[in-house]
């Protein structure tokens, strides 16, 4: 009952979805409120019945109602709540209606929040959200329908594949696809303005929350995502270079480059031909990450699916949809008129060389993801591009965009003073100098690029706050007046400062992890001890365990440094009965940003452990980045002339005039 | 400076990043792409000694050998071919003889890879993709190896779905004592 239901609902909404995708535009070409209008409700309308066919889904898996296809296949009715609630879209259709549920509550949060968007701009924004739902409604319904049901019921279901039985699936999915999904409002809005033929400062405001809140969430969704592969797949790797990973990352890059040029569109009404391109980009990117990972054209981690029908069916909708807007965009751009005028050096043409860096690094992650699929299709060729190809060809075009960081913030609009920038920036270089100094002394010599590296990061973090520094007058003015400045200082600014910090912080882990980690791989019997970074791991004993839907071996080690005792480490090996497979549960000690990660192998016969032992300076900073960049994201979201729906237009047009 | 001079300036950087980055990714195709390659292909295409290159196949089973101190020698075969491996650390929890792997490295002197990175990458089926394809290729495939899921998980006590486990390339700089 419940099931078709949620079949019935999913329907429904598929029916005002098509509503949605014509009559507002119909509206907008006769001039008719009412029918504009009409988006609004169908959106509304729409976010209510996908609610309800989610929260069937839930329900069943909740209940452990066996009779559903979906629900057998990816769940045990010994599971835990919480891992029946996100074994919901631990698979391929149920991750499907989440990701239509959060179009859908996207499209909804326009209709409710945009009051102060122009009627025809706001119809042809939802029409062009329900375009993109309706495919994305006929693809679940025709090939990957969450509600099957089975003949004869079993008793017991299969069970969810065990590595993705970890409270990282609570909150990377979600999170990854309200970045993803996010991008699809800047693309609306993209193609309502080619539609319209008309494009202004003020639309580079409406866009700008909404790609910055995508943005948020999809900065945590890999942080978070990266984190989980670190601690639960078992070998101490937070990146791989994966092709599913590259997947999310691309539309990530070419995000942070729309974040940039949004600012340029809306203070200085330049940059909109590129800004439009760059929202269709994003978000196209986004779509190519959904088929890689649904379509099963990659075997990897995350891509659970495999099924050609389906891989067709999404390839057709990304033709459509990158093809179609790109067109649009082919056959409109020219109607949009060039916006202000611009020196090369200058805080717009600052932003105009992170968009180049971003765009170009985000194609040569393109081509390193892509290219081995197209050599397969074309010469039947198998090859693997992994981490080599993008230090080599990803890293060089980061480096310079970091020197340039700093920079940036420090320009004047329209005409820039680089000398005077530099000027102001010594103090960051000298800093960034006696980090370089002092690591080069401390490692005596050992590899030049990580005391370089980490200078630049230093550079990145100083230079953030040499702006911070500059605004309020900070040492040059008494201390009282400095902070009081500091409150008064647009939220935006704060943000900046933050995302900047946050890029710094984030390669200082990166280097630190990558050039100082230590490893040590052998097997151990009880009272064994292994030293690593000074600490000394002593196995004290294995036990075994009865989870509630597991039986796990678990290794106890007494950690101690310098024969002080400091903890016990319970690295343990899950065997899940259902599906008879085992996964690695890392034992994680954090000392600061640093820790220590054990993961077990196999036990021999005469009881000796295989084990693998690692020591990670600075880890933690490479997900610390990422969340304070998003917490200047944050920040920069709450900025009064940015907060999402601002309620009255009046309020609107104050802010822009005070903008600086 | 003019609207066409700044026009050009910003179209000449924008160029030269382009063709930096072009020439980047032109070199490191050259340099850091490893092939796939089953056992019979290494015995017809004589790939010279420490050329890096992915070896995939079936685990030959009863193969395992494990020596000391987590070092493994395993035959990876195809039904046309096979080829001795050895590795030195941790396999991945999906190892097992009888089912896919695909392993990293390159052929020694003496013929043997020396992997240093091993997967077992499945998909539904149990198997690698590659190895999949490639037994297909040469005509090989068993419909055994499609089972579904709960089948063979009952016959061979393996997971259900497509995880991967991977050893990374090992560093050693602990000590045991």
């Amino acid at each position: 009952m419940i099931a078709e239901a949620g079949h019935y609902a999913l329907v429904l909404a598929l029916a005002l979805a098509l509503i949605q995708s014509t009559v507002p535009i119909a509206g907008a070409r006769w001039h008719d409120p009412a029918l504009m209008n009409v988006a609004r409700s169908t959106a509304l309308a729409q976010l209510l019945f996908v609610g309800v066919s989610f929260a069937a889904l839930v329900t069943l898996h909740v209940t452990s109602d066996f009779s559903v296809v979906n629900v057998f296949e990816n769940s045990h009715s010994l599971k835990p709540l919480i891992y029946k609630i996100t074994g919901v879209w631990g698979n391929h259709e149920g991750s499907m209606l989440l990701w239509v549920s959060i179009l859908a509550l996207f499209g909804g949060l326009v209709a409710a929040f945009g009051n102060n968007l122009p009627l025809s701009l706001r119809a042809h924004v939802l029409a062009v959200q329900a375009w993109i739902a309706s495919a994305f409604y006929l693809f679940i319904l025709i090939t990957s329908n969450p509600f099957l049901r089975i003949a004869n019921p079993p008793i017991e279901g299969r069970d969810l594949n065990p590595v993705l039985q970890d409270i990282g699936l609570a909150v990377h999915p979600p999170m990854l696809y309200l970045g993803y999904v996010g991008f699809s409002i800047s693309f609306s809005f993209a193609v309502a303005a080619l539609i319209e033929g008309r494009i202004d400062a003020a639309w580079a405001r409406w866009v700008r929350p909404w790609t910055l809140l995508a943005w948020i969430f999809l900065t945590l969704g890999i942080a978070m995502g990266s984190y989980w592969a670190y601690y639960e797949l078992g070998w101490g790797g937070w990146w791989f270079w994966d092709p599913v990973e590259n997947a999310s990352l691309m539309p990530w890059l070419a995000g942070t480059a729309l974040l940039h040029s949004a600012v340029v569109m809306e203070k200085r009404n330049a940059l909109k031909v590129w800004t439009i391109l760059l929202s269709i980009l994003t978000f196209s990117l986004s779509l190519l990450g959904t088929f890689l990972v649904r379509s099963g054209v990659l075997t990897s981690v995350h891509a659970f699916a495999t099924d050609p029908t389906r891989g067709v069916f999404i390839l057709l909708i990304l033709c459509i949809f990158i093809g179609g807007s790109l067109s649009l965009y082919a056959w409109r751009a020219s109607t949009l008129k060039q916006g202000g005028l611009f020196a090369p050096i200058s805080r717009e043409g600052a932003l105009v060389l992170n968009n180049l860096f971003l765009t170009t690094a985000c194609a040569t992650v393109f081509i390193g993801t892509l290219y081995p699929l197209a050599l397969e299709v074309l010469t039947g060729d198998k090859i693997s591009v992994g981490a080599p190809f993008f230090n080599l060809t990803f890293a060089p075009l980061f480096l310079p965009l970091m020197i340039a960081v700093p920079f940036g913030p420090l320009l004047a609009w329209k005409r820039g003073d680089l000398l005077g920038a530099a000027q102001r920036l010594v103090a960051a270089g000298i800093a960034a100098l006696i980090a370089i100094a002092v690591l080069w002394a401390w490692t005596r010599g050992g590899s030049a690029f990580a005391p370089l590296a980490i200078g630049l990061a230093v550079f990145v973090i100083a230079g953030a706050l040499t702006d911070l520094v500059e605004r309020t007058g900070l040492f040059r003015v008494p201390l009282g007046a400095a902070l009081r400045r500091g409150r008064g200082l647009p939220r935006s600014t704060w943000g900046t400062v933050f995302a900047h910090a946050g890029v710094g912080v984030a390669l200082i882990g990166i280097v630190c992890e990558t050039t100082w980690n230590s490893e040590y791989i052998g097997s151990m019997k009880p009272d064994d001890v292994a030293v690593i970074a000074g600490y000394q791991l002593k196995l004290d004993g294995v036990t075994q365990r009865q989870g509630p839907n597991y039986r796990e071996m678990v290794a106890q080690f007494a950690v101690s440094l310098d024969g002080r005792r400091l903890s016990t480490m319970t690295p343990s090996k899950r065997n899940f009965t259902t599906r008879g497979s085992t996964t690695t549960e890392a034992a994680l000690l954090t000392r600061g940003a640093s820790q220590l990660y054990i993961s077990l192998g196999e036990t021999a016969a005469d009881g000796s452990v295989a084990v693998r032992i690692y020591h990670k300076p600075m880890v933690l900073l490479i997900w610390f980045g990422p969340v304070l960049m998003a917490f200047g994201g944050m920040l920069s979201l709450s900025d009064r002339r940015l907060r999402v729906g601002a309620p009255k237009p009046a309020r609107a047009v104050r802010g822009l005039q005070a903008a600086e | 400076m003019t609207r066409r001079q700044r026009r050009l300036t910003m179209i000449g950087g924008s160029l030269a990043v382009l063709a930096v980055a072009a020439a980047l990714v032109l070199s490191a195709m050259r340099d850091s792409i490893v092939f796939f390659s089953t056992p019979a292909a290494v015995a017809e295409k004589h790939i010279p000694a420490g050329k890096r290159f992915r070896l995939g196949g079936l685990v030959q089973p009863g193969s395992l050998v494990r020596g000391d101190n987590l070092a493994v020698r395993f035959l990876v075969a195809d039904d046309r071919a096979t080829l001795a491996v050895s590795y030195k650390g941790i396999l991945p929890d999906l190892f097992r003889e009888g089912q896919g792997v695909v392993a990293e490295g390159a052929l020694d002197s003496s013929g043997v890879f020396r992997a240093d990175t091993v997967l077992a990458k499945h998909d539904e089926t149990y198997m690698p993709k590659e190895v999949a394809d490639a037994l297909k290729k040469q005509g090989h495939w068993k419909d055994d190896y499609g089972v579904k899921p709960d089948q063979r998980a009952k016959q061979a006590g393996v997971p259900g779905d497509s995880p991967v486990a991977q050893s990374a390339p090992r560093t050693d700089r602990g000590t045991v004592q």
